[in-house]
């Protein structure tokens, strides 16, 4: 293939490494007016008063709104279960965390902005708070949520059972239980949030914003503020990173609405690193309990899986994650009865959302770690064991899915090879550990929870007789490279170069509806398969009218191959591609060339159409006097279907491990009473340069019949085997197996100690 | 609200005057006063890197300097790192070679980098991962940005005029 498969440099790159892309940060208008949030200090009080009075008397500020000034309509992304749409731009009655919003200046600049709001004035009625999930659940726990019908802080729960149970446990030789503690982690994206609205005299909204969901922020914000969906428009422009945390409607794109049209001014918002550390979304902390059965052999008879994710003050996309959680505790490998309970628990801090691996990298945290304990105990090999109950293709998960392929027991082989594991793992020196750990993730999801009307993706390709074509599409790169994906598909399907197809994208206004955005690893295979779609109608066109030019017997196979389109027999007989549009068009009477496409998954269960798979382990060794982990090693081997990218799977990968490194030694969101004590990243360590260990990859390519060119996905999976990995590694390397993570020196150091006095 | 300062600068290659408050950092200037937005604001205290540039030829936050400290100062920004239209040898390997991704550290990244190679041609892997090291990425994993120094050092060494 011409482009499939090719490690082609992502097409912004030129404009990324000059300086000139240009970030919702970087967007100046004229007259433009700059805002900033009131937040609240305090974590759960009832708002007695606001007095903008002083603050609106301040020279240079526009506007000061407060909740007052909002239709306060609620919002939220899960639109399938209003109820769960929980979310005001500024409060109006109560607030409940440490950051919640209470409202809004519009100033000439930044700073007076600033100035302004120490001069608002909010007389809180302080209410009793509850900052963990279990203070949050006890008896005469305050109630977060009390202007709905909830009766307690579990926001939602979510049950899944298959299989018998009961009869698994009774009939299995092994059986274990255990408990786990995931932190709360932030995505730490570089580019803080920002956005820039403007109000016309027409009564619409322009809000360029840095999201991954353009299309979410658009009927959010139309609904919050009771306008028509198409009065507004969205336009993303390039994004600086997301990984989860910018997949909704945010309080500062609602504010900067408001005050545009109050003011008649642009107005924009840039929130600082502390506002993203402190008040942000973050990955849910949760605490899980999961009881394993096994026949003697090491076959997965059963599993019962209990979790609660501390939420926050809000559902966010908690319910996804709670839903999903439940899916990934049965990946990976069969098993023939499951039951889950995930319980999402509303807490008076900030909100957890969607994170990178969504419900996975806690999941497979506890099937991981619960597999190799498994295996030390039952004296089996960690490999065979994991091989033993491995997914392949067409196995069910009753109800919810068909794996479509698997490369799991592949890559697992793989990376066992590739380390000599078995030789590694049998040597116990001093401080030195390997491990492994597998993964596995959803190539988009299927569930409608934003209860779209519109397809999950839809493509519009139009064809030009100079040879070049314009794609238009609601998919949003935030960095991943999906703009050069989804052009390196359209390329490859219609013949013609790359560079020779422009893309419009993630701008409400031009491109068709939908697509859900950039989260669930969806945008290769459904945005792909739209523009698949599309351009197979301009092929067709194209197909039939140098058929007739060329006087062609139907039988002809017709191809698109290096700008060309013509017979495959009789490769003379075709023109050029610009020429066959020209063809087309005149057929058409001067009418354009245009192929429309859409994607939904339909008839694919409940979760996702195809899900990858990997394999990592990870090398290692502990400083036993100080307890620092060295990373030496990662090597991984994935399934991500057909590879459209190697650079960028690559990079992928590369950012996963990264991210995943983080999270099992040193990330973590401390909060006392509520309030983030880490909200810098010098006290929020993510790994530096220097931090990186040496990097190695396989891939297990194996064509899946359902994403485009047999592709699946590669931006999320990776995220998780790394932090199990490295927990079974540490275990190896000191005898002290961490059932809670981040895995910090002192831990390590206190257990070590421990072994010692026993 | 301090009186405002006259600064002079010669910037990418060009003298420049601006105006500027006593408090106002060099990222401010940049950004604000002479619409440079190719440096970026990652967090303003100096943790992360995205706003570095080239003062006098040494990589500096320039959320942490003052502009008024830049009086005189020779500064190079992203902006200034091209000449007449031909990428420099950085820029190139970093968009080849995946180097970037969402960007936003990338010209930071970028700046770090060239102070290194102008400073050590030669830079072995771990000085070029210890000069990276105050520059925060969250997206590549580092390991294809130090793939594009390596590249571009190999591409100066072959005597490329820069």
């Amino acid at each position: 293939m011409r482009w499939i498969g090719q490690p082609v440099p992502r097409l912004d790159a030129p404009a990324k490494v000059t300086g000139r892309a240009i970030y919702a940060g970087d967007v100046t208008l004229p007259g433009m007016l700059h805002g900033r949030l009131l937040r609240s200090p305090v974590a759960h009080a009832r708002i007695a008063g606001i007095d903008t009075s002083r603050a609106a008397a301040l020279p240079g500020v526009k506007a000061v709104i407060t909740g007052r000034d909002t239709p306060g309509i609620r919002y939220g992304n899960w639109r399938l279960m209003p109820q769960t749409q929980d979310e005001l731009a500024l409060q109006i009655d109560k607030v409940r965390f440490i950051g919640d919003e209470v409202a809004a200046v519009a100033a000439i600049d930044a700073d007076t902005a600033a100035e302004a709001l120490e001069l608002i004035r909010v007389d809180y009625e302080p209410l009793p708070a509850v900052f963990d999930v279990e203070s949050a659940l006890a008896e005469g726990a305050p109630l977060i949520h009390d202007e709905g019908s909830l009766t307690s802080n579990v926001s939602l729960d979510r049950k899944i059972d298959y299989g018998d149970l009961e009869a698994a446990f009774a009939r299995a030789a092994y059986v274990r239980e255990d408990r786990f503690e995931l932190p709360s982690v932030s995505h730490a994206y570089l580019e803080p949030c920002a956005c820039v609205a403007e109000a016309d005299l027409e009564g619409r909204l322009t809000l360029t914003t840095s999201t991954q969901t353009p299309y979410m922020v658009q009927c959010l914000l139309a609904s919050a503020l009771g306008m028509r969906e198409n009065d507004v428009r969205v336009v993303k422009p390039t994004v600086g990173g997301g990984f989860g945390g910018k997949m909704e409607l945010r309080s500062w794109e609602v504010c900067a609405a408001i005050l545009a049209r109050r003011t008649g001014r642009p107005v924009k918002f840039v929130l600082s690193r502390e506002e993203e550390l402190a008040f942000g979304r973050r990955r849910h902390a949760m605490t899980i309990r999961s009881r394993l059965a096994m026949d003697r052999g090491g076959t997965i008879l059963g599993k019962d899986l209990e979790v609660w994710l501390d939420g926050g003050a809000y559902n966010s996309m908690g319910p996804t994650a709670t839903f999903l959680c439940g899916n990934f505790g049965a990946m990976l490998y069969r098993h023939p009865a499951y039951r889950y309970r995930g319980y999402h628990v509303y807490t008076n801090k900030a909100p957890a959302g969607a994170m990178r691996g969504f419900g996975a990298p806690q999941a497979l945290f506890v099937t991981e770690s619960q597999m190799s304990m498994a295996a030390e105990e039952l004296g089996l090999d960690p490999i065979e064991l994991r091989l033993k109950n491995a997914m392949v293709a067409g196995d069910e998960i009753p109800g919810v899915a068909k794996i479509s392929t698997s490369g799991l027991a592949e890559c697992l082989r793989k990376v066992a090879e590739a380390t000599s594991f078995e030789r590694k793992r049998a040597t116990t020196a001093a401080g030195r550990g390997i491990g492994i750990a597998c993964s596995s993730f959803i190539t988009g999801g299927v569930f409608n929870w934003f209860d779209t009307p519109h397809e999950f993706s839809a493509a519009e390709v139009r064809a030009h007789d100079d040879g070049t074509v314009h794609l238009l599409t609601m998919a949003s790169d935030i960095g991943q490279g999906s703009d050069t994906v989804l052009r390196q598909i359209l390329a490859e399907e219609l013949g013609v170069s790359i560079d020779r197809i422009r893309l419009t994208a993630a701008d409400t206004a031009l491109c068709p509806k939908a697509d859900l955005g950039t989260w669930g690893s969806r945008v290769t295979l459904m945005a792909g398969n739209a523009i698949l779609a599309a351009a197979r109608q301009v092929k067709d066109e194209l197909a039939g009218v140098v058929s007739a030019r060329f006087d062609l017997n139907v039988i002809h196979e017709i191809v698109f191959a290096d700008d060309r389109v013509f017979a495959r027999a009789r490769p003379e007989r075709g023109v050029s591609f610009g020429e066959a549009v020209a063809m087309a068009m005149r057929a058409r009477r001067g009418g354009a060339v245009i192929g429309r496409g859409a994607y939904t998954p339909r008839g694919k269960g409940l979760v996702t159409p195809t899900f990858s798979f990997a394999a990592q382990v990870v090398e290692l060794e502990v400083d036993r006097e100080t307890g620092v982990v060295r990373v030496e090693k990662i090597t991984t081997a994935h399934d991500s279907g057909t590879v459209i990218n190697p650079l960028g799977v690559e990079g992928q990968l590369h950012g996963s491990i990264h991210m995943a490194l983080g999270y099992a030694l040193c990330e973590e969101l401390v909060s006392r009473e509520g309030r983030t004590l880490n909200p810098t990243l010098l006290d929020y360590k993510i790994a530096a340069a220097e931090d990186m260990p040496a990097g190695e990859s396989h891939t297990v390519e194996i064509h899946d019949p359902e994403g485009p060119f047999g592709a699946k996905e590669a931006g999320e999976g990776l995220v998780s085997p790394t932090a199990p990995a490295v927990a079974d590694a540490i275990h190896h390397a000191t005898g002290f197996r961490s059932c809670s993570l981040p895995i910090t020196p002192e831990k390590i150091l206190f257990a070590l100690e421990k072994k010692g006095e026993e | 609200m301090g009186r405002k300062h006259v600064l002079a600068m010669r910037v990418n290659g060009e003298d420049v005057e601006v105006a500027v408050q006593p408090e106002e950092t060099l990222l401010e200037v940049l950004r604000e006063g002479l619409g440079l937005t190719g440096t970026k604001h990652g967090c303003e205290l100096g943790e992360c890197g995205a706003c570095a540039v080239l003062v006098d030829g040494r990589p500096v936050l320039s959320c942490l300097m003052l502009g008024v400290e830049c009086d005189g100062a020779e500064v190079q920004t992203i902006e200034g790192l091209a000449r007449e239209g031909t990428l420099h040898p950085l820029q190139e390997a970093f968009a080849d070679l995946g180097a970037a991704q969402c960007g936003y550290c990338t010209p930071g990244m970028l700046l770090t980098a060239k102070a290194l190679l102008d400073r050590n041609p030669n830079a072995s892997r771990a000085e070029i991962a210890e000069a990276l090291s105050g520059n925060l990425c969250r997206c590549t994993g580092y390991l294809q940005i130090f793939e594009a120094v390596e590249a571009a050092a190999a591409k100066l060494a072959g005597g490329e005029p820069r």
